[in-house]
């Protein structure tokens, strides 16, 4: 079951703090969406709205062009997978996953067979009869997750599911997800405040701050083309520089006029409270300036080398005393590159990973 | 770090040095547990057995089982029944009553709570005597309860409310409901509210999640209040007492009969015995209804 989902509108307030500011998000029939923000940005309230636990201040939300808002939780066919799993402690697998379809009524036959067809999809086939508190972090994730998905809802909340597992354990359940919302495609809403895990997981990802929805877009154009610092500096470690707007509409950085990137939007973006928004990994280092014509090239002090296993960090110093990291692969090739402290250098960026941001949240 | 400690106190941490520190351990705690040991064994083990022990012993001194003979006598067969009767009702009526009073300070805010539970605990603050007396006053002939009753047009003329069984009922009720509302908040407050959410995604109306969801989380506080009330009204003495008039007689009162006015040591004591064992029968098939094991630990 594909449904679009298209809030509008929608705002809370718990007393006079708001806590969501006017939303309004598409979402596409099986998309794969991730609520990304910071702490207390209002994700949780957004997917409690949805599944019906906060009731809003004022909008609307049309699941399939219907308004959900005023059906009561239980009769919205929505899947919910909560951060700490909320498995019945009474219940054991099978029967915390045979739950929804038991409430539906099903046959006795159709539910078995449900379930199990639920616990393969999760990989927990061998648990069906364990009592839940004898499963591990992981395990109780996947049975959540099989509760939530076996009654075919019509759209799948999780929030922060995977925050509670390990690193090695959460990357392996991303890979899962991604592979299980393929199969099934059911619309998805997803809370993270994991900036990579929103990366590797969205077809689209809507950046939240203090209740407002900053930008919706993919995962790569919110890394590549963030609209605003805030955004750039959240989904990456980003060094922001000043930019100084020249009477003739061009742009400067530490007085060298600035070589702008092709895509549209770049040259909107130069307004009065502009940055450049530099990445790590978009940036090479010379010993002179560049001569190429597509490259921005900013002169620098070195400070020091981090090494940290799979790549070298160099720290540089601008002439404003702003420090800057650039990311090299520690490779043979890259030996003679690594500066010595103190030695003067030139930071390379091609002009299309020169990222224009404008300040605002 | 284990070597320096065991370095400073006795040379080396080898095998012997691990055996002394557990046992040492494990003594410390056997000390610490005496007192309590000490008192639970002077205070209840000691008088239980000498109960015990007297209960076989008959009017001439030596050992009969006569005083368990006449406990098949037709006024112990009345009285038990009543006072298994009296429990029972005061049980399911205090949990009929206090489950929703339990259920609904769970779900009130922390302060709010705060305040509602010293209404609750507010009796506990009173003697049961005084109490039963003012109960006593307000269920009367003439009574609050009575009087009201009649102006509000419910009942044409007073009923008797008190020296009777309703009136041991209500006055038992109140005293007891504490001991049913404490254990079933306590349990409740550990209800995790999104259990109720999870219950409700899963398409479970309101109705359905409190009964498929919090009710059976909310065993092990029922089980518990259950008991305390059962257990407690089987040896209740004053309020049936008082407000039953001599017209209730329970098997606490029979006890007392003998000791105070017979000086039948023998008989009491049987009487107690049997008390004993009829409790702790009901409490293992009560153990066997809730399946509290499986709810502690064991789920
Ligand atoms: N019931 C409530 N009453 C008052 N304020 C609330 C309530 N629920 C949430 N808030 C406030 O709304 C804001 C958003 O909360 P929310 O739980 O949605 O944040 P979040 O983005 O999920 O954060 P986190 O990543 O920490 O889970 C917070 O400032 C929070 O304090
Ligand atoms: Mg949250």
């Amino acid at each position: 079951m594909k449904v679009p989902v298209s809030i509008r509108g929608l705002s809370k307030k718990f007393g006079s703090f708001e806590a969501l500011k006017d939303i309004n998000l598409d979402i596409a029939p099986g998309e794969f969406v991730t609520l990304l923000g910071p702490s207390g940005s209002g994700k949780t309230t957004l997917l409690q709205v949805l599944a019906g636990f906060v009731t809003p201040t004022s909008g609307s939300i049309l699941v399939a062009g219907e308004e959900l808002l005023t059906r009561p939780p239980h009769q919205r066919e929505i899947g919910l997978v909560f951060q700490n799993y909320a498995l019945f402690p009474h219940m054991n697998v099978f029967e915390n996953i045979a739950y929804p379809l038991k409430l539906r009524r099903l046959p006795r036959s159709e539910i078995e067979t449900r379930v199990r067809g639920a616990l393969d999809m999760v990989r927990l086939s061998q648990f069906i009869d364990r009592p839940v508190d004898k499963l591990s972090g992981g395990q109780k994730q996947r049975v959540a997750l099989a509760r939530a998905i076996v009654f075919e809802p019509r759209i799948l909340l999780m929030d922060e599911s995977l925050s509670a597992l390990d690193k090695k354990l959460r990357e392996q359940m991303q890979i899962e997800l991604r592979h299980l919302h393929e199969r099934l495609h059911t619309t998805t809403v997803f809370v993270t405040h994991d900036q990579r895990e929103a990366l590797t997981m969205s077809d689209r990802i809507a950046v939240i701050n203090n209740g407002a929805l900053i930008q919706f877009d993919t995962p790569r154009a919110i890394y590549d083309r963030p609209r605003t610092r805030f955004v750039a500096d959240f989904v990456g470690e980003t060094t922001f520089l000043p930019v100084e707007l020249g009477t003739s509409g061009g742009a400067s950085v530490f007085g060298t006029p600035l070589r702008l990137p092709d895509h549209a939007g770049a040259v909107a973006a130069a307004q009065s409270d502009s940055w450049l928004a530099l990445r790590p990994e978009k940036l090479a280092l010379s010993p002179a300036a560049s001569p190429e014509t597509n490259v921005n090239s900013f002169s620098a002090v070195a400070r020091e080398t981090i090494f940290q296993g799979d790549s070298l960090l160099v720290i540089a110093g601008f002439p404003d005393g702003q420090s800057i990291a650039v990311r090299l692969v520690p490779q043979e090739a890259n030996r003679g590159l690594v500066p010595l402290p103190g030695q003067p250098i030139h930071i390379n960026v091609h002009r299309n990973d020169s990222i224009l941001v404008s300040g605002d949240v | 770090m284990t070597g320096m400690i065991a370095a400073a106190s006795s040379g080396t941490a080898d095998a012997s040095y691990f055996a002394r520190a557990e046992r040492r351990e494990a003594w410390s705690f056997a000390l610490l547990a005496l007192p309590g040991l000490v008192v639970i064994g002077l205070l209840l083990i000691v008088p239980v057995g000498w109960l015990f022990v007297l209960s076989f012993i008959g009017k001439d001194g030596g050992v009969s089982l006569e005083n368990y003979a006449r406990l098949a006598q037709p006024v112990y067969v009345i009285t038990f029944v009543t006072t298994f009767q009296i429990a029972g009702i005061v049980t399911l009526g205090s949990i009929l009553l206090g489950y929703p009073v339990a259920y609904l300070l769970s779900q009130l805010s922390p302060r709010a709570a705060a305040i509602c539970m010293i209404f609750v605990i507010l009796p506990f603050w009173t003697s049961v005597l005084v109490r039963t007396y003012a109960w006593l006053v307000l269920l009367q002939r003439r009574g609050l309860i009575n009087s009201w009753l009649v102006s509000l047009g419910i009942i044409n003329e007073p009923i008797p409310l008190v020296n009777n069984f309703i009136g041991t009922t209500i006055g038992m009720l109140h005293v007891l409901l504490p001991f049913m509302i404490l254990p079933l908040y306590s349990s409740m407050k550990t209800i995790d509210g999104d259990y109720l959410k999870a219950a409700s995604s899963c398409g479970a109306s309101p109705m359905r999640a409190f009964w498929d969801v919090f009710f059976p989380l909310s065993r092990p506080g029922l089980f518990a209040g259950t008991v305390l009330v059962f257990i407690l009204s089987l040896g209740f003495y004053l309020t049936p007492a008082l407000l039953g008039g001599g017209r209730v007689s329970m098997w606490s009162m029979q006890i007392a009969t003998n000791v105070s006015t017979y000086s039948n040591w023998g008989a009491a004591s049987a009487l107690g015995v049997l008390l004993l064992v009829v409790t702790i029968a009901i409490l293992a098939a009560l153990n066997k209804v809730f399946r509290v094991d499986k709810l502690y630990g064991g789920r």
